[in-house]
């Protein structure tokens, strides 16, 4: 991937996730994440409230920066990312990650570029900001 | 809930509340591990090879390597632990947050990391809805030479 051929507007590839109750489990077992609206269905939904158990915020937020490490590969690195978590997402749901390039700084080698995951529906779930640095390929 | 104050009365923080900005954890310091890269790797559904064999560290890594361990008398009924950097605030419905992270330097197996915390901010807001506590924490993760490896900042928001 060369900076010149990276332009505003451009579209990332648009990648799905989603995470089963089996890897619900080892992601919080990961984190050493005992929040029962992870696990516990009865407490999550009757207690909490939630539709379902609640997949967890930074795993969300992993998954954006996987949006952008896929898109950028060898070709470059991660300077930066911000993101926040809007509206809760749920075992087996199906998401999806998307961006698209907003900034190309050739003489920083830099590209930002705006991140989401949305939910089925279309709401964001969580909306991000990246930038990445390309290597200089000559 | 009963013994909660009304949204409506918390027109200002207290001095208790506003004392613990500033307050800094003690450092934390990990080794990094190969499995553990590993079992990152797989619980957050990764594709690339590098890092479901360990071989550098995914970006969030750092979040797994310094989640707090508490033992299970400090677990509350939900199962999350008091964060002991934070006070006892006046409203405490945990609504979204934000991160921002800087990557300053790759993790790879047998990095020896030190992480430190700090309660940077704390401020009211009147929402819409009620009043909303906001506050920010600053993670410092560092190698053993004392080069910067992650900046994160945290802004959690409560109603």
């Amino acid at each position: 991937m060369n900076i010149s051929d990276i332009k505003k507007g451009l579209a990332l590839p648009v990648r799905e996730f989603s995470c089963d109750n089996r890897q619900l489990f080892l992601y919080n077992a990961v984190l050493f994440n005992a929040h029962r609206i992870h696990y516990d269905y009865p407490y999550a939904t009757k207690v909490e409230g939630y539709a379902d158990l609640v997949l967890a915020g930074p795993l969300i937020g992993d998954w954006l920066h996987q949006c952008v490490d896929a898109w950028v590969g060898e070709s470059g690195e991660l300077l930066s990312m911000e993101y926040s978590n809007r509206h809760a997402a749920y075992v087996d749901e199906v998401l999806t990650g998307i961006g698209s390039v907003v900034s190309v700084d050739t003489e920083q080698q830099t590209v930002e570029v705006d991140l989401r995951i949305e939910n089925a529906n279309g709401d964001v779930i969580a909306p991000g900001k990246a930038v990445v640095r390309l290597c200089d390929h000559g | 809930m009963s013994g909660e104050p009304k949204q409506q009365q918390i027109q200002e923080l207290s001095q208790d509340v506003l004392s613990a900005i500033g307050r800094q954890s003690e450092p934390r310091t990990e080794i990094v591990t190969r499995r553990d890269i590993r079992k990152y790797a797989i619980a957050t559904g990764q594709t690339e090879r590098k890092y479901l064999d360990g071989d550098v560290a995914p970006s969030m890594f750092h979040l797994a390597l310094f989640w707090d361990i508490v033992e299970l008398t400090d677990l509350m009924p939900d199962g999350v632990s008091v964060d002991t950097l934070l006070p006892k605030f006046p409203l405490e419905k945990a609504m979204a947050g934000g991160l921002e992270l800087k990557y300053l330097k790759p993790i790879h197996p047998g990095d020896e990391l030190t992480a430190t915390r700090s309660l940077i901010d704390i401020y009211l807001k009147q929402g819409s809805k009620g009043p909303i506590i906001f506050y920010e924490v600053i993670m410092e993760v560092k190698d053993s030479f004392g080069n910067d490896v992650v900046w994160e900042k945290t802004t959690r928001l409560l109603r």
